[in-house]
């Protein structure tokens, strides 16, 4: 049957692609259509005719925007090799070329045409002044662009590359360029930003200035002035990311360790990052904390003195930030310290430790990696986090919103959000690359085949009332700030006018039921569908683009795998103020020119969520025995058909995971969304920022637990439809005191 | 230096009516007496969930009895946790530190009993030694094959020369080949040593290859103790006959007694065995493959249904009136075809009567 393959003439896909770079020259508006190509309103008003919506073809045809006539070759070449078969070593260049030539082509007059005419002054000198202009690429030159990227991948294929798998060399060509396009291009583009000085050249002294400015590593506030950004950004990562480990892990030691009765409540606590809008916390310890703050209050009237702004700055967003990050330690611990082999420790108890000892030279030890992996995750995490820094930092500069305000503020200068930017990603890449490198060499925690019958030994008795001391207090602490949360977003006026309303959701959730139907006259309905449906459009496809790059990453051995699976799991390190900032710098101007568009915020998400969906492909993939494919394989099914009716199939609680969180995850996200949202596209996560900086805090509140609700919603629907993993090992601490 | 011998200090372990419950009412072991002899290798053997390995653990001190007794030597140790009993056990998955060299893995429990670490360090390499792995000493746990981990793991036992020492199924994750060896050397340590060892198995050959005595256990309770030699020829009951090596069971009934003979008859077939106690009246009778003769002039008719050749002999699977038997029979150059009518008895002696 393999044979069969190889001899029949008929190759659907390439027809199919071919068809498609077809419809994408002569059919569909080849530039940006200004109302977006799904309202249609094209159609009716001079297409195929005029320049703004005409396809390609049309174009050419009325002697316009010739640069785009070459593009009919690569168009025409396929058609050549459509009889032929496979194995003719014709087949195989002629698409190369074709693909090649139309893709490059593409990318150089995208490139080398812009908005003014020529980009490049060579260009210029050597073809005289071009006399027309082109804006940023629309759907038919995106489409034209995938056709003639699979035509080469085809052909790539067809030389006998993967074992001339057409499925897997297409999706590794698809996932390879949507990431250079997405991720490294922006990130390049902003890097060069950093040089440019204000007349548009380039020079190092530019970036020198700004990199070696006193804002960024000025050490004033060891002799009581400010200190840089950078300076900021580190100590406040160090801080965050020493404390969350020590109170994930004493979270984590509670919950598998002793014998406290309420550890279910205590793992709920993981679910509240994923669901809480990340500025959150730091408005509930305004209400809390802030100058007119409850306790606040409370205390200066105690204690007769004046209420201070103590809040704002460091302390504030380190409590903030520990609050929110807390449970991320407490997510990766618990693994951690659930996966130390409980007969590791029943050993080392046998071999006549105590139970001190034993925790101190085993499973301590034993941990070390994960405590390791805890503390980079709430390194970079914290360098990341925009929406507290910004709700609390007052004077205490940070990288994330330096950035912000060099973009936005009044200033307005690009080069120093570049440099910024740079140092912030230097931070967390090296932060990323320290993980990676410590990881990869030591990890003793694996759930092995082999029976475990075992028990964890309980805390030593000197350690567990301390942790348990700490755990519970801290959990209280954060129970606290959560019912803050829901009491603040009905009061009247906080601190001032303590009387229950639900006036703030009143404003912005109000409706009016009339004839022509639901009126939302709320405030924030806008941005809450807008919201929803963006979240919406982006979760299945950074669940797509995350599962295939996941079954690449763990079925497909290619030249290049390493740097591949590096390439994807960047993004994970990027914090979003870097990507926002990457990505006005880079698609403000053609050839990809979506600012201001709905499409910008769906591309980020994908590219800014899609670990997420890697990291849960490749957790349920690996549990698939290979045997599984290759049985599929070897009974005559291709790749592709052996992802669709096999492997997916088997995936569904990973795919369900990968939706929920990606649409949660675009719900709650601020840092590169700030950037991003434009008077239509709104978000709600933009638009409470835009509250708080009005100090119209009930609203801001009330819309954000309204948020949480949703997500929670969301989350707990997952957690129905998937059910719950469970390791089987016996918890029966409780019954072991009867003895 | 002076050289330095793995000796021991073995002591028995005593059971007394020792009970363990998980959670409210799930009975792991139920109520059990049990008597290891100081420098015996006793096995706990019975099938999966029957209470062997909780009771493995009890002893350990790593669960504890929710009622009963437990003697180690003349102390009792009921209430002692793991790191006060002086007992060591190799565990089925050998669990030993990643993080710690062999050396440091062998000398881990030797610092714990306050041995300086001059002296831990020479013990330790003496029971590396002891083992086979003298030079591994540097290694990993993960730069060793599975073998060696196994035996790293009993010398980090022996080193403090238990009291008693445990096996928890050590041999289940070994190649067929490696285990007759392993069991070999354990075999041979516990002799030269005259350790005292408890060692829990599922796998029947196992434990008669190995143990001076084999305690058979079935739903958390003791179902027979015995050497393998007294639970091979006269199992107590069904369970243990069915359990320990192969038995045909076949109803009889028992038509006479005198003195402690008795006559049995199944269709017509009278055979005479030792009675244990059984008066007239139906009873069970277990008959090993290897004790039952076949093609004989009289007895119990029976066909040939399958016959198998394996080389050193043959099986046959014969069908009655009384069901199905598993014979085997060493005459390979004269097999029984299938289909063919046959007579079958028992050979003198093998054949034991249980209650029905």
């Amino acid at each position: 049957m393999r044979v069969a393959s190889d001899t029949k003439t008929t190759h659907p896909v390439l027809i199919f692609w071919i068809a498609a770079g077809w419809v994408g020259f002569f059919l569909l508006p080849w530039y940006m259509v200004e109302d977006g190509l799904w309202s249609f309103r094209w159609l009716f008003d001079g297409y195929p005719f005029d320049e703004d919506y005409a396809p390609a073809a049309f174009l050419v045809g009325q002697g316009e925007k010739l640069w785009l006539a070459p593009l009919i070759l690569p168009l025409v070449l396929p058609l050549i090799v459509v009889r032929r078969v496979k194995s003719d070593p014709l087949f195989a260049r002629i698409l190369i070329v074709a693909g090649a030539l139309g893709f490059g082509w593409l990318i150089a007059q995208g490139f080398g045409i812009g908005i003014r005419g020529f980009n490049y002054d060579w260009l210029r000198a050597l073809f005289g002044d071009l006399g027309d202009r082109q804006f940023g690429m629309g759907y038919g030159a995106m489409l034209c662009a995938t056709s003639f990227l699979f035509l080469l991948t085809q052909g790539i294929a067809a030389r006998g590359a993967i074992n001339g798998d057409v499925f897997v060399v297409g999706a590794i060509g698809g996932i390879i360029t949507i990431v250079t396009a997405f991720v490294f291009f922006p990130i390049a583009k902003m890097l060069f930003a950093a040089f440019v000085t204000e007349d548009g050249a380039y020079s190092i002294a530019v970036f020198f200035s700004k990199f070696f400015d006193d804002r960024l590593w000025g050490l004033g506030c060891l002799a009581g002035g400010r200190c840089g950004a950078a300076w900021n950004s580190l100590f406040l990562a160090i801080a965050v990311g020493f404390i969350t480990t020590v109170l994930g892990l004493a979270f984590a030691l509670v919950v598998t360790r002793s014998g406290f009765r309420y550890k279910r409540a205590l793992r709920a606590l993981t679910v509240l990052p994923i669901i809480t809008p990340p500025f959150v916390i730091g408005l509930a310890l305004i209400l809390l904390f802030g100058l007119s703050g409850t306790v606040t209050q409370f205390v200066a009237d105690l204690l007769g003195t004046q209420p201070t702004r103590w809040l704002y700055g460091l302390p504030g967003v380190l409590i903030a930030q520990t609050l929110a990050f807390t449970p991320i330690a407490f997510l990766v611990l618990i693994g951690v310290v659930e996966g130390v082999s409980p007969s590791m420790e029943e050993a080392a108890q046998t071999l006549r430790a105590n139970k001190w000892d034993t925790f101190r030279t085993v499973s301590l030890p034993l941990m070390r990696p994960g405590l390791a992996n805890a503390f980079l995750l709430g390194f970079i995490e914290s360098m990341a986090d925009f929406g507290n820094p910004l709700v609390l930092g007052g004077n205490f500069d940070v990288l994330s919103t330096e950035i912000f305000f060099a973009i936005v503020g009044a200033q307005y200068d690009q080069g120093r959000a570049a440099v910024l930017a740079m140092v912030l990603l230097f931070f967390t890449l090296s932060a990323f690359f320290l993980q990676r490198a410590w990881l990869g060499k030591k990890s003793y925690t694996t759930v092995t085949g082999k029976g475990d019958a075992g028990v964890h030994p309980l805390m030593p008795t000197g350690l567990s009332v301390p942790v348990l001391v700490v755990a519970l207090g801290w959990a209280l602490f954060t129970v606290i700030v959560y019912a803050m949360i829901i009491y603040g977003s009905v009061v009247e006026l906080w601190g001032v006018d303590n009387s229950l309303t639900f006036k703030h959701y009143v404003t912005a959730f109000s409706l009016r039921i009339e004839e022509e139907g639901i009126r939302w006259t709320g405030a924030a309905w806008d941005s809450f569908w807008t919201t929803i449906m963006i979240a919406a459009i982006a979760a299945p496809l950074t669940a797509a683009v995350g599962l295939v790059t996941a079954y690449l990453l763990t079925r497909q051995s290619f030249a290049g795998k390493s740097a591949f699976e590096f390439g994807t799991m960047l993004s994970f390190a990027i914090p979003g103020t870097v990507i926002g900032v990457s990505y006005i710098l880079a698609f403000n101007v053609p050839p990809i020119e979506i600012t201001g568009t709905g499409v910008i915020l769906v591309v980020s998400f994908i590219f800014r969520n899609m670990p997420v969906g890697v990291r849960a492909g490749i957790a349920s993939m690996s549990q698939l025995d290979r045997s599984l494919d290759e049985s599929s394989l070897t009974l005559g099914a291709n790749s592709w058909q052996t992802f669709r009716r096999v492997i997916l199939p088997l995936l569904r609680p990973a795919i369900l995971a990968a939706l929920v969180y990606s649409f949660v995850r675009a719900m709650t996200a601020i840092s590169a969304v700030i950037f991003l949202v434009s008077a239509e596209y709104d978000m709600a996560t933009s638009y409470i920022i835009g509250r708080v900086e009005n100090n119209d805090y009930g609203l801001a509140i009330a819309y954000s637990t309204t948020l949480i609700f949703v997500m929670l919603a969301a989350v707990g629907l997952l957690q129905v439809l998937v059910g719950r993993v469970r390791i089987g090992r016996r918890t029966h601490h409780a019954t072991e005191k009867t003895g | 230096m002076t050289e330095i011998k793995i000796g021991t200090k073995a002591a028995p372990v005593r059971f007394e009516g020792v009970s363990k419950i998980f959670g409210k009412d799930v009975v792991a072991v139920d109520s059990i007496d049990l008597h290891v002899a100081a420098g015996k290798l006793v096995t706990l053997l019975g099938p999966s969930g029957c209470g062997k390995t909780t009771t493995l653990r009890m002893i350990a001190g790593l669960e504890m009895a929710s009622s009963g007794r437990i003697m180690i030597g003349d102390r009792d140790v009921t209430k002692l946790p793991a790191t006060d009993r002086d007992v060591s056990m190799v565990f089925q998955s050998y669990a030993l530190f990643p993080h710690m060299s062999v050396l440091e893995n062998v000398m881990y429990g030797l610092t714990f009993s306050g041995f300086a670490k001059a002296e831990a360090r020479t013990r330790a390499l003496a029971g590396l030694d002891l083992v086979g792995l003298k030079g591994f000493d540097a290694r990993l746990p993960s730069e060793l094959s599975g073998g060696q981990q196994q035996r790293v793991a009993v010398a980090r036992a022996l080193v403090l020369e238990p009291q008693v020492l445990l096996f928890d199924e050590p041999l289940s994750n070994l190649d067929a080949k490696l285990r007759r060896q392993v069991r070999e050397d354990i075999r041979a340590i516990q002799q030269d040593l005259g350790l005292t060892v408890v060692y829990v198995t599922h796998d029947q050959e196992e434990a008669l290859a190995v143990s001076d005595e084999i305690v058979v256990m079935r739903n958390a309770a003791i179902a027979q103790i015995g050497t393998p030699r007294q639970l091979y020829d006269a199992p107590n009951d069904r369970f243990v006959a069915d359990f320990i090596g192969e038995a045909n069971l076949l109803s009889c009934q028992v038509v006479s007694v005198a003195g402690d003979m008795a006559t049995i008859e199944i269709e017509g077939y009278r055979f005479t065995l030792p009675a244990r106690g059984l008066g007239e009246g139906p009873a069970t009778v277990a008959v090993r493959p290897s004790r039952l003769r076949i093609g004989t002039d009289d007895g119990i008719p029976a066909t040939v249904s399958k016959a198998t050749y394996v080389g050193v002999r043959m099986e046959y699977t014969l069908t009655g009136s009384f069901g199905q038997v598993f014979a085997v029979h060493d005459d390979v150059d004269a097999p029984l075809e299938p289909g063919r009518e046959i007579h079958m008895g028992f050979a003198e002696r093998g054949p034991v009567l249980l209650p029905e």
